[in-house]
């Protein structure tokens, strides 16, 4: 721990000399804010959810249509009507930008959840259970977190999915990329969360209020659910938030190398899928979607540093 | 000791068994099989033909015989051909290992000498500027899509300055000449790898930091270097070790990005080859000799944590 700066601790004098209680959430959201890095990112994730969503009043406003082909107007320079220029098929870039957004922050948030979910039941169980199961998980866990993704989910991503047995409407509709996606990194993402989520039930499951719930007889689901779960949020909401980014990351690259979201849905990763052709005559085609990765990655990071330091419980006894 | 290690390698070959079925079924599932392929270059074969050849391969067979005849073929070293390059899966594969290796080894050497010193410096400086700035760049670095940094490697040092190839593998004339083709997928690889090791790093060197052993060094009149390398560093290296063998999966797969962009001729771009040119024999092995090399690596990093912590005695 550093040494509280003097004028920090005048502060805190001076906040109890106040004696204004102030709940936990309020003790969150003053360590949140002050965090810069981290609610800058907030604002600017929410800007660009919000941008995204506008997406169809931008194509209205500019009077074009992100999915026409329009091979006479193909890496146009910025103008009036397109701000940011056309790409190699004469799309407008502004536009199929924010679809892209849409397409990925709904992949990392899907997928995010998803991971979270498989992940903390896993912890669960093998936390309370303990025993041959908790060994079973966590080896099982360790082999995950060992394995190469990378090319297990290249040939995850290449397989055909009529020899699975999918209903056909699934298989053909235009969104299956998208869906395949998630779950393909939430069968692959969850080890983080299942590990803290182990971790803090076994130190939950020895508390009194665990012990009493048994002693009344509770199930072991409602005791799992009801009595550890809300204790262990707060890693989960870390973990989680920190993932996002990863996920947002691997999505790009699995759909830049033509095995994630299949055009013609837009994502910024298969925007980029033509950009080493294009770095010699269109090099802004190749800038912009990456920009954006990198803009939204970096934020969730942040945003995940700014809530861990938030959420420490060892800090906030600390400071109050 | 060694009967540990005996325990560790019989362990990572179970888990190497059950990933060859896993991956055999996986690959079974790919678009096409080997027959359909053979149907299409070939529009005078019949019904008939195709059957008797899916007999001849035995791919008219269950899964699970098929995969134990392909394991006794596998543990006599014998992978079957190519499809794409008509040669032994192995011929194709050890070299581009071999490839791979190089990338990944001077990368990885090249981002802890980086990250170790860097983690360390901003550890005992905690909330200084340095500190900030080390932690942004290392923010960055773990958040940058991988292929887009390298195509802005290509447009600034290819592309706009003209110092150095934008891909390939040299053409094997002049040893020197050819390894300028390997900075910029070194480059690209290191600053991918060198942010995530920074944090740990640095996290790991504040936790020592504040440990009563390191206050005892500093009170008895040691010099801050001192602490550092005779106290902090072998200790804030024991978290970190696991940590990065646990990342070789990582490497490996920032490696396939890179060698893919830079058409270096590494596994992870064979693999990525093999898998959507249906070459099926070199995508099950190399996605086999990519597993082998990470559980390898988690049992080095064992072997280095026991070595780092003597109080740690494997029985």
């Amino acid at each position: 721990m550093t040494q509280p700066a003097p004028d920090g601790l005048l502060a805190a004098e001076a906040a109890h000399a106040h004696g204004a209680a102030q709940s936990v959430r309020q003790i969150f959201w003053r360590r949140f804010v002050r965090h810069r890095l981290a609610f800058g990112s907030l604002v600017f994730l929410v800007l660009l959810a919000l941008a995204s969503a506008a997406a169809p009043l931008v194509e209205a406003a500019l009077d074009v249509d992100g999915n026409l082909v329009d091979l006479f107007n193909a890496k146009q320079p910025p103008s009036a009507s397109h701000p940011l220029g056309t790409d190699d098929l004469g799309r407008d870039v502004l536009v199929r930008l924010l679809y892209g957004g849409q397409v990925s922050l709904a992949v990392g948030l899907a997928a995010a959840l998803c991971a979270a979910i498989i992940g903390t039941l896993l912890g669960l169980l093998a936390g309370y259970y303990g025993g041959r199961l908790d060994g079973l998980l966590m080896r099982f866990t360790d082999g995950v977190i060992a394995m190469p993704i990378l090319p297990l989910l290249i040939i995850l991503a290449a397989i055909d999915l009529n020899k699975v047995g999918l209903p056909q409407a699934l298989i053909t509709s235009e969104s299956a990329s998208l869906y395949r996606i998630v779950f393909l990194v939430a069968l692959f993402g969850w080890t983080t969360v299942a590990r803290l989520v182990r971790g803090a039930t076994l130190s939950m499951k020895t508390r009194e209020f665990v012990r009493a719930a048994e002693a009344l007889g509770a199930s072991a689901p409602r005791i799992m659910l009801v009595h550890i779960l809300p204790n262990v949020v707060s890693p989960i909401i870390v973990a989680t938030t920190l993932s996002i980014g990863g996920i947002v990351l691997l999505e790009s690259v699995l759909s830049f190398l033509g095995l994630g979201i299949q055009p013609p849905l837009p994502s910024w990763g298969n925007m980029l899928t033509s950009a080493q052709e294009l770095i010699w005559d269109a090099p802004a085609l190749a800038i912009y979607p990456g920009l954006l990765i990198f803009a939204t990655v970096i934020a969730f990071n942040f945003l995940g540093d700014g809530l861990q330091d938030a959420l420490d419980p060892r800090a906030l006894q600390g400071e109050e | 000791m060694l009967s540990y290690l005996s325990r560790r390698l019989i362990e990572s070959f179970l888990v190497l068994a059950i990933m060859s079925l896993l991956i055999y079924a996986l690959i079974g599932l790919m678009p096409g099989d080997p027959i359909d392929i053979m149907i299409f270059s070939n529009p005078e074969m019949t019904t008939a033909d195709a059957e008797r050849l899916r007999a001849i391969y035995g791919l008219d067979q269950p899964l699970l015989s098929r995969y134990l005849a392909w394991l006794g073929d596998a543990l006599t070293g014998d992978f079957g051909y190519s499809r794409l390059y008509n040669q032994p899966t192995l011929d194709i594969l050890l070299p581009r290992l071999g490839n791979t290796v190089v990338l990944m080894g001077i990368s990885f050497i090249l981002a802890l000498a980086i990250a170790l010193p860097a983690g360390i410096y901003a550890a005992t400086r905690p909330q200084s500027p340095v500190d900030h700035a080390i932690n942004l760049i290392a923010f960055a670095g773990i958040s940058v899509p991988p292929f887009w940094l390298a195509i802005l490697l290509i447009i600034l040092f290819a592309v706009t300055l003209g110092w150095l190839p934008a891909g390939g593998m040299g053409d094997g004339r002049d040893f020197w000449a050819d390894q300028r083709h390997l900075v910029l997928p070194v480059l690209a690889l290191t600053i991918a790898t060198v942010g995530g090791i920074i944090r740990f790093m640095r996290a790991a060197a504040i936790e020592t930091l504040r440990q009563d052993y390191v206050r005892t060094a500093l009170a008895k009149g040691l010099s801050g270097r001192q602490v550092i390398v005779g106290h902090v560093l072998r200790n804030a290296m024991l978290p970190v070790v696991t940590i990065l063998a646990l990342q070789m999966g990582n490497l490996f797969s920032g490696a396939l990005i890179t060698e893919q962009i830079f058409a270096y001729l590494g596994m992870g771009k064979t693999i990525y080859d093999a898998v959507i040119g249906n070459d099926y024999n070199v995508a099950l092995a190399g996605l086999l000799l990519a597993t082998l090399t990470t559980l390898l690596a988690n049992l080095l990093a064992d072997l280095a944590y026991s070595w780092l912590d003597p109080r740690i005695s494997y029985q």
